[in-house]
C-alpha cells in the first residue's frame, strides 16, 4: 500500500505525442536570406520584409494597392475582365482549367488588380500583379485591365502606378498576348502625350514581354530591393553563352547601376516615395496642358 | 488575298520561315526597293548589324527602310548574329522612324528574327528598355508605316519594330510569342513537341488574320525564294525569277502606301491606335 493515492489519472497516455509538440508551426517564417525566423505578426507589420536582413518576401496585389493608397482605400476596377481561351489550348491541362484552378488558389479574378483611389491626396489609378496567378503571366485579358486602367487616368487627369511581378507574356494566348505589349504602350504613348505620370514599380520577378513593355516606360522606374529583372531568364541566357551568371547580374541594384532604374526603394519606404514622386509631377500644369 | 490554306501545318510553316533560301531584308532592297543607302549606329554606342536601316526607293516613293537582317553562310550568319537585334539595333531603328517623321516619308518594316538577343551585354544595355521605348514611340510615329513579317516574327524582338498602321504577312511567315521550342520546352519539357507546341500556338498568317492580329497576307509564288547555294558558292545569281514573285509583295506595299497617304493625319492614328487597342480576347 502506498502513502499517497492518486486523486486523477495519470497524464501520460492521455496525450499524443503529436499534441505533445509545441505549435509554431503557422506563426514564424524563416527568412531564406538570413535564416532568422520571423514572428508572422511582425512580418505582416514590416509588409512581409525581414527585420533582421531586410529580405523582401513576395507580396501579394491586394497587400500592394492596400498599402499604396491613403487610408488603404480604394475601388476595384474592372474586376469582370477575365482570361478567355481563345487558341483552345492545352498543354499538360486544358488552358481553361488552368484558369480556374489558378482563380481558386489565388483568391484572385486575374493575374493583376486594379483600382482607383488617392496616394497622397493625388487621383491615382493603379494596377498590382500577382504572381501567384499562372506566374503573373500576361494575356489578353491583363492587358485589356492595364489599357483601361491608362485610359481612365487619361480621362480623369490622373496618374497610373503599376506594380510589375511577371514571367512575361502567357504563352497559354500565343500572339494574342505578345500584342498586348504594343496595345499598353500606345495606351502610354497616349498618357505621355497628355502630360501625366506613369510610375513603375519592378518586383520580384519582372521579365519578359512585361520588362519589354510597360513595365520600362515609367516617367520613373523603381525597384524593389534583389528584384529580378530582365529581358531574358537568367536560364535562357546560361544556354545561349553556355556561361554562369555572375552574381548580382539582372538584380534591381545591377540595373540601378546600369541606368535602367531610377531608384531602388525598401517596400516600406514605397508609398512615401511614391508621394513625393506625385507631388512632383501632378501639378495644375499638368491638368492644364490636358484641357 | 486568295490562297490555298491548309495545304502545310504550322511547323512546317515555321520551317519554311527559316529557310536559308527564304528572302532576306537585303534580298529586297534590291528587287522591289532602289537607290538604297544604309545609315549605320545608333549614337549611344554601336552599329547593330543584325538590323539593316536606310532610305531607299519604291516606285516613286522615298521611304525608310528598316529590316533585320539574316545571313546565309557562317561568316555573315555570325557577323548578322543571326538576325537577333542588341538594344543598339533597335535604337538605331528608332533614329530611322526619327529621321522619317522629321523629313515626312513613309517607314516600311521587314520583320525577321528569331528574337531579340538573349545576351549578358544586351540586358547590361537595357534590351527590354529599348524594345518597350520602341513600342510607345513606334504607337505616335506620325508618318504612314507599314510592317511587313518577311520570316520569322520572333516575339518581342520582332514587335519592337512591328508597330504600323499596316501589318502584312507573308504567306508563309510566321509570328509567335515564343519558338515552338521553347513553348515545347517550357510547357511540355521536350522540346521534340515543337510540332505540336507550332500548332497551339496559332502562329501562321492564317490564324494571325483570323485572329485579327495582322491585316493582310501576301501570296508567295514558287519563286519567293533565293538560290542559296550560288549565292554562297560567290556565282552570278540569276534574280529575275525572285523579281516577279516578288512584285507581290511590291504591290501590296504600294496599295497600302496610296491608301495611308490618301487619309487625314487624324484618322490614320485614330484608327493605328483602334487597331492594337482592340487585340486580345477575353470575357467581361
Amino acid at each position: 500500500m502506498s502513502w499517497f493515492r492518486r486523486k486523477d489519472p495519470k497524464l501520460e497516455g492521455q496525450t499524443t505525442d503529436e499534441e505533445r509538440k509545441v505549435k509554431t508551426e503557422g506563426i514564424f517564417v524563416k527568412c531564406p536570406e538570413c535564416s532568422e525566423p520571423l514572428y508572422k505578426a511582425d512580418l505582416k507589420e514590416s509588409q512581409q520584409v525581414c527585420t533582421n536582413c531586410d529580405y523582401h518576401f513576395r507580396f501579394s496585389a491586394r497587400d500592394r494597392l492596400a498599402t499604396l493608397f491613403d487610408d488603404g482605400e480604394f475601388e476595384l476596377l474592372d474586376e469582370e475582365v477575365s482570361s478567355a481561351d481563345p487558341l483552345d489550348f492545352v498543354d499538360s491541362k486544358p488552358y481553361k482549367d488552368r484558369i480556374e484552378q489558378a482563380k481558386k488558389s489565388s483568391g484572385l479574378p486575374e493575374a493583376i488588380i486594379s483600382g482607383k483611389g488617392r496616394v497622397g491626396g493625388h487621383t491615382v489609378f493603379a494596377g498590382a500583379m500577382d504572381m501567384s496567378f499562372i506566374g503573373g503571366s500576361m494575356g489578353s485579358a491583363v492587358g485589356e485591365k492595364i489599357t483601361r486602367l491608362i485610359e481612365r487616368a487619361l480621362h480623369e487627369n490622373g496618374a497610373v502606378v503599376i506594380f510589375a511581378a511577371s514571367g512575361g507574356a502567357r504563352m497559354q494566348e500565343g500572339t494574342l498576348s505578345l500584342m498586348q505589349m504594343a496595345k499598353i504602350s500606345a495606351a502610354l504613348a497616349k498618357l505621355h502625350e497628355a502630360g501625366l505620370p506613369f510610375i513603375s514599380v519592378l518586383t520580384d520577378p519582372t521579365t519578359g514581354g512585361v520588362t519589354a513593355s510597360f513595365a520600362m516606360l515609367g516617367d520613373v522606374n523603381i525597384g524593389e530591393p534583389k528584384a529580378l529583372i530582365g529581358f531574358a531568364g537568367p536560364r535562357v541566357i546560361e544556354q545561349t553563352i553556355r556561361q554562369k551568371l555572375p552574381k548580382g547580374f539582372q538584380r534591381s541594384e545591377f540595373l540601378l547601376e546600369h541606368g535602367m532604374l531610377d531608384m531602388v526603394v525598401d517596400r516600406r519606404e514605397m508609398r512615401q516615395t511614391i508621394i513625393r514622386t506625385l507631388n512632383f509631377m501632378m501639378n495644375d500644369a499638368t491638368v492644364r496642358r490636358k484641357k | 488575298m486568295k490562297k490555298e490554306t491548309d495545304d502545310k501545318n504550322a511547323f512546317e510553316r515555321v520551317q519554311i520561315a527559316r529557310d536559308a533560301e527564304r528572302p532576306y531584308t537585303n534580298d529586297l532592297l534590291e528587287t522591289i526597293f532602289s537607290d538604297f543607302q544604309e545609315i549605320h549606329g545608333d549614337r549611344r554606342y554601336a552599329d547593330d548589324p543584325a538590323v539593316v536601316c536606310g532610305f531607299a526607293k519604291i516606285d516613286d516613293y522615298e521611304v525608310a527602310v528598316i529590316g533585320q537582317q539574316k545571313g546565309r553562310d557562317i561568316n555573315s550568319r555570325r557577323h548578322r548574329n543571326f538576325a537577333m537585334p542588341k538594344p543598339e539595333g533597335y535604337r538605331k531603328a528608332l533614329r530611322m522612324m526619327k529621321l522619317a517623321e522629321k523629313f515626312g516619308r513613309p517607314v516600311i518594316t521587314l520583320i525577321d528574327t528569331p528574337g531579340a538577343y538573349p545576351g549578358i551585354d544586351a540586358e547590361e544595355r537595357g534590351q527590354a528598355e529599348a524594345i518597350a521605348f520602341n513600342l510607345r514611340e513606334m504607337a505616335n510615329l506620325k508618318v504612314p508605316t507599314i510592317v511587313v513579317v518577311l520570316g520569322e516574327g520572333g516575339s518581342g524582338g520582332a514587335l519592337a519594330i512591328g508597330v504600323g498602321d499596316r501589318v502584312l504577312m507573308l504567306e508563309n511567315s510566321v509570328y509567335s510569342v515564343i519558338t515552338p521550342e521553347g513553348c515545347a520546352a517550357i510547357l511540355w519539357k521536350d522540346a521534340a513537341q515543337a510540332p505540336r507546341a507550332a500548332e497551339s500556338l496559332k502562329l501562321t498568317a492564317a490564324n494571325l488574320l483570323d485572329l485579327g492580329l495582322v491585316d493582310e497576307i501576301v501570296t508567295e509564288s514558287e519563286d519567293w525564294k533565293i538560290d542559296a547555294s550560288t549565292s554562297q558558292s560567290g556565282g552570278e545569281v540569276d534574280n529575275s525569277k525572285f523579281e516577279k514573285a516578288a512584285n507581290e509583295l511590291k504591290k501590296a506595299i504600294l496599295q497600302n502606301l496610296k491608301q495611308l497617304e490618301k487619309m487625314p493625319f487624324e484618322k490614320r492614328m485614330d484608327e493605328r491606335y483602334k487597331k492594337f487597342r482592340n487585340m486580345g480576347k477575353f470575357i467581361c
